[in-house]
């Protein structure tokens, strides 16, 4: 799979189309239409908001709503991105049998509207910014690298898990209780200060996973820089690079099982 | 127009596919089978030692029952299947469409489903929108493309599909059972676009149960039946192995019909027709017929009951059409009376068929009435049927001895 092939003039018009149709399909039928990608996203923060930052008090953080909507929105970025390229395959099974092209081309379509999704969502975390009177940091210019890093963990992960789903149909149910455990695990609702009081060595342990590394990250270069990161709990900002290994690894793994069993999807899907 | 050249190299291909017994699409199932010893699949081979060449420019037809691998062979030279074992070699661009509207989504409009269509076919936005007037032009749908494709009929969907498809542009086009689709109009919209093909140095490859459209169009043909090749080369010879594969299975599968209609029947209490056969010119029993044969046809009566002046008749069906094409009866043949029967009695009736029927399947249904034609002693629509092979014309029941003739005219 040479990268020019990836780009080919093809391949690009396809994608192109595949994003746009997948995005006018989502909200088919409803009144609110792509409001909905917004709305999902801001209901979820309302709620935990609520929940955890006025009935129980979860630490005390500066522009803990910011804070909290940034978090969810990542995580949201992250779920949707894995979730959706998870079913792409099986989805769009009646075009696999039919038509030959790349397939990770569906995989890629399904993962870069989330993608666009998650462009819509930062501009209302941007509103937020602004009524919080949150000062705009130069460390802001990291945003995308944390970004990119989940994108492309979850484009890893979304390969993977969609070349699975076409043997097994149980991917999807394991993957929803891992998301369910891994939405705990991460530092979203709950600023990590909390678990440095408790345990050290689990707050270091939490931040090796990259969606956690990257959420705080994200935060410290846009919201405040209190917020602790890699960098500032091991006191050196090498160990970043665990985490990063962790998301190429993963990365490498989903695209070489994906191409290894895309011959055949075909037939099995 | 054929050239020497090749453009598609098929050799030795075999494919076979995994088929899970039961419902196995699960880990539980999986781990279960391995503790029972059970593989929880059959090995079913699709493809076996299939080997052809295609020239460039050629009009090449795949040919097959239902089930002989057509499809999984279209497949694979699209590069939607891989092959086990074997070569494929394709040269030159391919257009992979397997069927027509591969992608439209029922949720979308017309406009956005031509757009989709058209960027599954390779072509960019900018290429779509210079065409999508004359595309809508030729599928004739100008007031509907803000619709959704769901409030089309199947006709112009398939009108639509069609205009975007004849745009693919390739050295090589796949077509699958195209005109099974779509009114009398839209068939010979296909045919004029296939006759451009056939005049273009386009390769197509077609796969169609048609035989009077593989004739027309297709230079050669490869015929598979239970995934092998059974036949390769000229069309009309490999036609010609085609319905007599195609109709030993038909002949099977009516014996077990008429089977089950005899334990059906009810004892008639005025008469009975029995034995209803074919004969050769030799008397000699017989349902295969070559073009050209003597053949009779010659059923018993045997009467229940006195019965005075009944009409005897039969009628000859080919089969898949609705209007018998020989109907006839003592009456129509004018024996005005038929005579008297006395309980016991036993009558065989012989009725010879002319000689210029072409090929095809044929029905007999003999058919005893009373002398009013107003009750049925006995019918039966399905009593036997026969079987004409070879000639050459498979567009008309009958031939003529009469020739066309034609002359310039000063």
């Amino acid at each position: 799979m040479k990268l020019s092939n990836i780009f080919s003039r093809r391949n690009r018009i396809l994608l192109r189309e595949l994003v746009i149709t997948d995005f006018k399909l989502r909200y088919q039928g409803s009144v609110l239409g792509y409001a909905w990608s917004i709305l999902k996203p801001l209901f979820l923060f309302a709620i935990m908001y609520v929940v955890f930052g006025m009935l129980i008090k979860l630490g005390s953080v500066e522009h803990y709503s910011v804070y909290l909507l940034l978090g969810i929105v990542l995580w949201t970025f992250f779920s949707e991105a894995t979730n959706q390229g998870m079913g792409s395959i099986v989805g769009r099974g009646d075009l696999l049998r039919k038509i030959s092209f790349p397939k990770y081309i569906i995989v890629l379509s399904t993962t870069i509207s989330a993608l666009v999704n998650l462009m819509l969502n930062l501009t209302i975390v941007a509103i937020f910014m602004l009524i919080n009177g949150v000062h705009l940091n130069v460390s802001a210019w990291m945003l995308p690298l944390y970004i990119v890093e989940i994108y492309v963990l979850a484009l890893g992960l979304a390969s993977l898990l969609s070349a699975l789903n076409v043997k097994y149909r149980d991917t999807g149910h394991i993957w929803e209780i891992i998301m369910q455990a891994a939405f705990y695990a991460t530092p979203i609702i709950y600023p990590l200060s909390i678990v440095i009081d408790k345990s050290e060595i689990a707050a270091k342990f939490i931040m090796m996973n990259p969606i956690a590394q990257a959420i705080q990250g994200a935060r410290y270069s846009l919201i405040t820089h209190d917020t602790a990161t890699v960098a500032s709990l091991f006191k050196n900002g090498w160990y970043v690079l665990i985490p990063i290994g962790i998301v190429i690894i993963i990365f490498a793994i989903g695209a070489s099982y994906f191409k290894k069993n895309s011959k055949y999807f075909a037939e099995n899907v | 127009m054929p050239s020497q050249e090749l453009a598609v190299i098929v050799k030795n291909l075999c494919k076979s596919f995994k088929l899970p017994h039961e419902q196995h699409s699960g880990i539980k199932q999986r781990i279960i089978n391995i503790f029972k010893g059970i593989k929880g699949y059959e090995i079913q081979k699709v493809l076996d030692d299939v080997s052809f060449e295609i020239k460039k420019g050629e009009f090449f037809g795949i040919v097959g029952r239902n089930g002989s691998g057509k499809s999984t062979l279209l497949k694979i030279l699209a590069g939607i299947y891989v092959p086990d074992k074997g070569l494929v070699q394709v040269k030159g661009s391919l257009t992979p469409f397997i069927e027509l509207g591969v992608g439209f989504n029922p949720e979308l409009t017309g406009r956005e489903n031509v757009f989709l269509n058209g960027a599954l076919l390779g072509f960019s936005e900018v290429e779509m929108n210079e065409m999508y007037g004359s595309i809508v032009e030729f599928a004739e749908l100008e007031s509907f493309m803000d619709q959704k494709l769901k409030n089309y009929s199947s006709g112009m969907q398939v009108r639509l599909a069609f205009s975007i498809a004849i745009r693919a542009r390739s050295d090589i086009l796949l077509v699958d059972e195209v005109l099974a689709v779509g009114d009398a109009a839209f068939q010979s919209k296909c045919f004029d676009y296939f006759y451009k093909l056939k005049k273009s140095d386009t390769t197509v490859i077609f796969v169609s149960h048609d035989q009077g459209a593989l004739e027309r169009f297709c230079d050669r043909c490869i015929l598979l039946d239970k995934g092998m090749n059974i036949s390769y080369g000229e069309t009309k010879k490999v036609l010609s192995k085609y319905s007599g594969i195609a109709f030993e299975r038909l002949e099977n599968d009516e014996i077990t019909i008429n089977n089950s209609k005899k334990n059906e029947k009810k004892a008639s209490p005025q008469a009975m027709i029995e034995n209803t056969v074919t004969l050769d010119e030799d008397g000699d029993e017989k349902n295969k017929f070559s073009y050209g044969s003597k053949i009779t046809i010659e059923y018993d009566i045997k009467f229940l009951k006195d019965t005075n002046n009944p009409i005897m008749g039969v009628t000859i069906w080919q089969k898949n059409v609705d209007k018998a094409f020989i109907a006839t009866n003592t009456l129509i043949d004018g024996y005005k009376d038929s005579g008297a029967f006395k309980k016991g009695d036993h009558l065989r009736l012989t009725f010879k068929l002319p000689r210029t029927l072409n090929s095809g399947e044929y029905i007999i249904e003999p058919a005893l009435a009373n002398e009013a034609g107003t009750v049925f002693y006995d019918k039966q629509p399905n009593a036997a049927t026969f079987f004409i092979n070879g000639g050459n014309n498979p567009y008309s029941i009958l031939s003529f001895d009469e020739k066309m003739i034609y002359k310039k005219q000063p």
